[in-house]
């Protein structure tokens, strides 16, 4: 279950930093804001490049590379299919 | 441009088949308050917005509404596997398998099927962001509807949250209001 945790890990931070967003969009000066949002946005990157050098891509379109010898894109499994 | 990511905002999970609920969550999909018309009301009104600060919580909430509708998705993809035609026929759902199997499809819970005209676009920033206000507001009304009408533990937990999601939204499309207005005073556009 590590492969879930560290998914877990990745919804948590990315939701964390979606929710800042939406607060900076309205109040662009606020210092605490932009500071929590550039440390998550720092464990974030830590995160997903764990997650990606093990179990494959999580963007297309380059947004995230592709280790290995096949395209892993088409074998890792469809959000709505994962059993959490 | 958008960039997919192949994860889902929240994990969900069901307690198991329940074409009834999936015939009720569907709403959220393609109903006149569900995630399809939000997700495209606010990347629409985008391109009439006079401020950057409006433009850009418009495209964020959009994009995350994206996020919801997958999310509605997969409950109503979830509660759907493994359901028999005999359950699903029993459940009341035997119109919309006559028409999509288990597949997905936007409709209300009444099988009436998504219109662009769920959605406004006046061109007058103040009037759609009021649009915005009253879409949330109402997509957090249903939300509670089918958190009363749910009988899956699991599946009530996911409604819970997009509901806290379209409270947070109201309150940014608020700030966003007033910000508007204040613009609006100092261009003398009245």
């Amino acid at each position: 279950m590590a492969q879930y945790q560290l998914l877990m890990q990745i919804m948590q931070l990315e939701f964390a930093a979606l929710e800042l967003n939406l607060f900076l969009d309205t109040h662009p000066d606020c210092q605490e804001a932009l500071a929590q949002y550039n440390k998550i946005h720092q464990e974030l990157m830590q995160c997903k490049h764990a997650y990606e050098q093990t179990y494959g891509p999580l963007c297309n379109f380059g947004f995230s590379p592709n280790t290995g010898n096949y395209w892993k894109w088409v074998e890792t499994p469809w959000p709505w299919e994962i059993k959490y | 441009m958008w960039v997919y990511e192949k994860k889902l905002q929240i994990p969900v999970r069901v307690c198991g088949p329940n074409p009834r609920l999936a015939s009720y969550i569907i709403t959220q999909y393609g109903g006149p308050e569900g995630e399809l018309g939000a997700s495209l009301r606010y990347l629409n009104m985008r391109y009439s917005m006079p401020t950057n600060k409006a433009k850009g919580i418009l495209t964020d909430i959009g994009t995350e509404e994206l996020a919801h509708m997958e999310i509605v998705a997969t409950l109503v993809h979830k509660l759907l596997e493994g359901a028999s035609v005999e359950q699903i026929k029993a459940a009341g759902w035997g119109s919309h398998y006559a028409d999509h199997d288990k597949a997905l499809w936007w409709e209300n819970a009444a099988g009436v099927p998504w219109v662009a005209a769920y959605v406004s676009a006046t061109g007058d920033p103040v009037a759609d962001l009021q649009e915005n206000l009253a879409a949330e507001a109402k997509a957090r009304a249903v939300y509670e509807n089918l958190i009363r009408l749910s009988d899956d533990p699991e599946a009530t937990n996911v409604l819970r949250w997009l509901r806290e999601r379209e409270v947070v939204h109201f309150q940014r499309f608020g700030e966003t209001l007033m910000d508007i207005q204040e613009y609006t005073k100092q261009k003398k556009y009245y």
